[in-house]
């Protein structure tokens, strides 16, 4: 008899089948393939994203004979193609072989020759080597520098070496200074002579007696002289800064001299010891999350984007919780059952499914135009061609992806509502409260954790969204925050930064796309951790008043 | 309380359900009937009067022309097997059944005199005078404390010892002080079954209502807390009305001072728990409570 007829393999089958095995097989497998996904892609982002900040050691390449002059810089990526497709990129490739090992060479010096990377095949190097004196130069402006320190002097006069980094504190200290001036003080001024003015002309509108106007006159004066004032010490500070001016020698034999007040960092990345890779490694992240960025965002911080997505979230959903708390409230507790409450509630589930963009667009069109347009022409007819409200800003973005995002609160709050026992409503209406007194006391308090849901959901939506913004308030570069010193404080007017527009920005809008990609992954990263976190105060907070009222759900 | 007493006999008609001959006079006569002369009982006031109450749920008549009469500081029992609207007739003393969509009254029900299902009603304060004790025991996800202190607070109240002491005195009244005096801010659904089914009645009680309606207290409930709970009726007796809804004829008949039987939203038979137990005048009731049927 054989081992395995048809019919006992497919009766072994069938009992295998009705152990209910294959079913937890199927489901465990969904489970870990998700999980794969999940850390796959959390993986490739922050394995790419944290990358940037090392002090990548800089490489001396030599060629052979007639390959092309040596070269300095930042190994940053390899890989092997066909041999083809490296005769096609134009390097030298042996006749036999059929893969290249190919480098990608960040060389910088962007201001001397040209192409900050370049592809080297392997073949065509003839020695690698890592070069104690090779320094990084990191720059305001044109990127990275590579090469050897030669002098360091002020004004004429030389200074030894040592000096560098203690002058490159003081440096950054007057260069904080200067920011602080520009930003805070001058910026300040001018927000308040932007008023007086406004004031100024509404006052010659309306007929004031000459007394009044004297008396902004001499306002005028007073802020006129504290500008001149700040103005000065600005100025002081621009010279003291300039003092320093550092001088190297590239690869390609060339002596460049660059102002210290240029520079934001300098290391020899080759012979930095493992405490000073950690401690440029902290540096070079703080900077990424506290500073401006520069070079078209391609460098410096995104610390702007990170305040703007934060805020933009917090004002989303301080509009979108009421709205969509209300409306569900009264679908599910006031609205008669019936046709027009379920063609309201299916159309609110549809609304969710509309894409972002139109949102966008009519956000744009109705908020913008319309909504912001009115208020200009009702309150700040002043300032009147320039618009104030009538430009997308802030407010526009909130209220719009409030829109986008309050089907997500209806339908969760609306769930919590139904999941109240109808025993506990009976319970407060038996003891002479009314319907409201038991919505407000005893029905909305046990239904916060499903609003709260509602609102996790509608953040995770909210803060990845791009599309929208586009059109009614982000900007590539904010040259304020929305947030200042300034009175009102809050400028809900004002344009705004985003991570998730800046990953678009930075990755496919940038001139140097190369520079630019470690920087998109790091955005993407910490774009996710701050969604994650996020969701993790909301979730939280949720979980506490789930253990309130552990009855409800 | 007293201040409403003309109503000691009421109308002729409202006495006995329509389309029922009166019982024979001579044997005890029915609660609302009582007279000093017959029995040595105190005169019972009306507390409900039921007059010719029909109710539906959209087309389907649940109650058909139910009329009785209640008496005061008594406890009522309604029996009747499952369906037969004995709980809809409660829940229609405090008005709870207008919750319920597309359900319609027709007649009377007089709460000391006064019809409670005339417009201008003040339901709230219907709701105040009139108490409700649920089938399944529905504490609030609140501590002990806040659970009786509710009714309070929806009233306005915000002393604080005033609501301690109503506190403290309601769960003496449900019996269940001693069992929770040390911790009453803890959350009430770490209570017992019974535990939770007597703090929903202290909660029913601290704002001192007239009527105590309760809607089979004890079906939910193991034996023990069973006992507890029909202990509490026998003393809250002495200060409330109580209607009782019940399945378990033993209850009743342990319990309650006056009966009622209910068959298919009809009322069938009304009177003197012991009579009706003893000597019930309707084959239907007898076959009921001999477990013919039910």
């Amino acid at each position: 008899m054989a081992i395995c007829s048809p019919n006992r393999l497919s009766g072994t089958l069938k009992t295998w089948a009705r152990t209910g095995n294959p079913w937890v097989w199927l489901t465990a497998g969904a489970v870990s393939l998700s999980l794969v996904m999940v850390f796959g892609i959390l993986f490739l982002i922050a394995s790419n994203g944290l990358r940037h900040f090392r002090a990548a050691a800089v490489a001396q390449i030599t060629f052979a004979e007639g390959a092309g002059a040596p070269l300095l810089g930042e190994i940053v990526d390899r890989e092997s193609v066909t041999a083809v497709r490296a005769r096609e990129a134009g390097g030298r490739v042996p006749a036999d072989a059929t893969m290249v090992e190919r480098f990608l060479i960040k060389r910088g010096n962007r201001d001397i020759g040209g192409e900050d990377f370049r592809w080297i095949n392997a073949p065509d190097i003839q020695t690698l080597d890592y070069p104690a004196d090779a320094y990084t130069v990191e720059r305001l402006e044109w990127g990275n520098l590579y090469g050897r320190i030669k002098a360091l002097h002020e004004g004429g006069t030389s200074v030894p070496l040592v000096e560098l980094q203690p002058r490159l504190a003081r440096v950054v200290a007057l260069r904080a200074d200067i920011d602080h001036l520009e930003r805070v003080a001058i910026g300040g001024t001018n927000y308040a002579l932007d008023a007086l003015h406004r004031r100024e002309k509404a006052q010659r509108k309306a007929g004031a007696t000459p007394a009044a106007l004297a008396s902004l006159a001499a306002e005028e004066k007073a802020l006129a002289a504290r500008y001149a004032g700040f103005t000065a010490e600005l100025e002081a500070k621009n010279v003291a800064i300039s003092r320093d001016r550092l001088r190297l020698e590239t690869i390609e034999g060339e002596t460049r001299e660059v102002p210290l007040a240029k520079v934001v960092r300098a290391y020899a990345p080759n012979q930095m010891s493992l405490r000073q890779q950690v401690a440029h490694y902290g540096a070079s992240l703080w900077e990424f999350l506290s500073a401006q960025p520069r070079e078209a965002n391609t460098e410096g911080g995104v610390f702007p984007a990170i305040f703007g997505t934060v805020l933009m979230v917090v004002m989303m959903s301080i509009l979108v919780t009421p709205l969509g708390v209300i409306t569900a409230v009264y679908l599910h507790e006031y609205a008669k059952p019936g046709a027009v409450t379920s063609a309201i509630r299916i159309a609110v589930n549809n609304l969710a499914g509309v894409p972002s963009v139109v949102y966008g667009v009519f956000g744009f069109g109705f908020f913008v135009y319309l909504v912001g347009g009115s208020v200009d022409r009702a309150f700040f007819a002043d300032a009147l061609p320039s618009p104030t409200f009538g430009t997308p800003g802030l407010l526009w973005s909130s209220l719009t992806l409030s829109l986008l995002t309050v089907p997500v609160v209806i339908v969760a709050t609306e769930e919590g509502l139904s999941r109240i026992p109808r025993a506990i409503r009976e319970g407060s209406l038996a003891l002479g409260a009314t319907k409201a007194e038991t919505l407000w006391r005893m029905v909305l308090p046990m239904a916060t954790p499903a609003m709260i849901t509602g609102l996790i959901l509608a953040v995770a939506r909210a803060a990845g969204e791009v599309a929208p913004l586009m059109l009614v308030g982000v900007v590539k570069l904010a040259p304020t925050l929305p947030l200042d010193g300034n009175f009102p404080f809050l400028h809900l007017d004002r344009k705004f930064m985003h991570l998730g527009f800046h990953i678009y920005d930075v990755g496919f809008q940038s001139p140097n796309v190369e520079a630019a990609r470690p920087l998109v992954y790091s955005t993407a990263l910490l774009l996710v951790l701050l969604i994650m976190s996020l969701n993790l105060a909301a979730i939280r907070l949720r979980n506490r008043l789930r253990e309130k009222y552990h009855a409800a759900e | 309380m007293q201040q409403n007493s003309p109503q000691q006999t009421p109308a002729q008609p409202s006495l006995v359900p329509p389309g029922e001959t009166p019982p024979p006079e001579g044997r005890d006569p029915p609660p609302h009937r009582v007279t000093l002369a017959a029995r040595e009982v105190q005169p019972a006031r009306e507390c409900f009067g039921i007059e010719h109450l029909s109710l539906f749920y959209r087309d389907k008549q649940a109650l058909f022309d139910v009329s009785m009469s209640i008496p005061e500081k008594q406890v009522t029992a309604f029996i009747g097997p499952s369906g037969c609207g004995k709980s809809t007739l409660l829940r229609c003393c405090n008005r709870l059944n207008e919750l319920i969509d597309g359900v319609r009254t027709e007649g009377a029900i007089n709460l000391r005199g006064e019809n409670i299902y005339t417009r201008g009603t003040d339901i709230s304060n219907l709701r105040r005078r009139v108490g409700m004790v649920f089938q399944k025991p529905n504490p609030f996800p609140k501590s002990i404390y806040e659970n009786v202190a509710y009714g309070l607070r929806i009233q306005g109240i915000k002393n604080r010892r005033l609501i301690d002491r109503t506190v403290e005195e309601a769960l003496r009244g449900a019996a269940l002080w001693d069992e929770v005096r040390d911790r009453l801010h803890e959350n009430a659904l770490g209570l017992s079954g019974g535990q939770q089914q007597r703090l929903v009645i202290a909660r029913a009680i601290a704002i001192e209502p007239e009527v105590l309606l309760l809607d089979e207290p004890a079906s939910a409930l193991d034996p023990i807390s069973t006992l507890k709970i029909e202990e509490l009726i026998f003393e809250l007796k002495a200060s409330y009305t109580i209607v009782i809804v019940t399945h378990n004829m033993q209850q009743a008949a342990r319990v309650s001072d006056y009966t009622a039987f209910m068959y298919m939203g009809n009322l069938v038979e009304f009177g003197a728990t012991n009579e009706v137990f003893t000597t019930p005048k309707k084959k239907q009731t007898e076959d009921y409570i001999t477990g013919r049927y039910g």
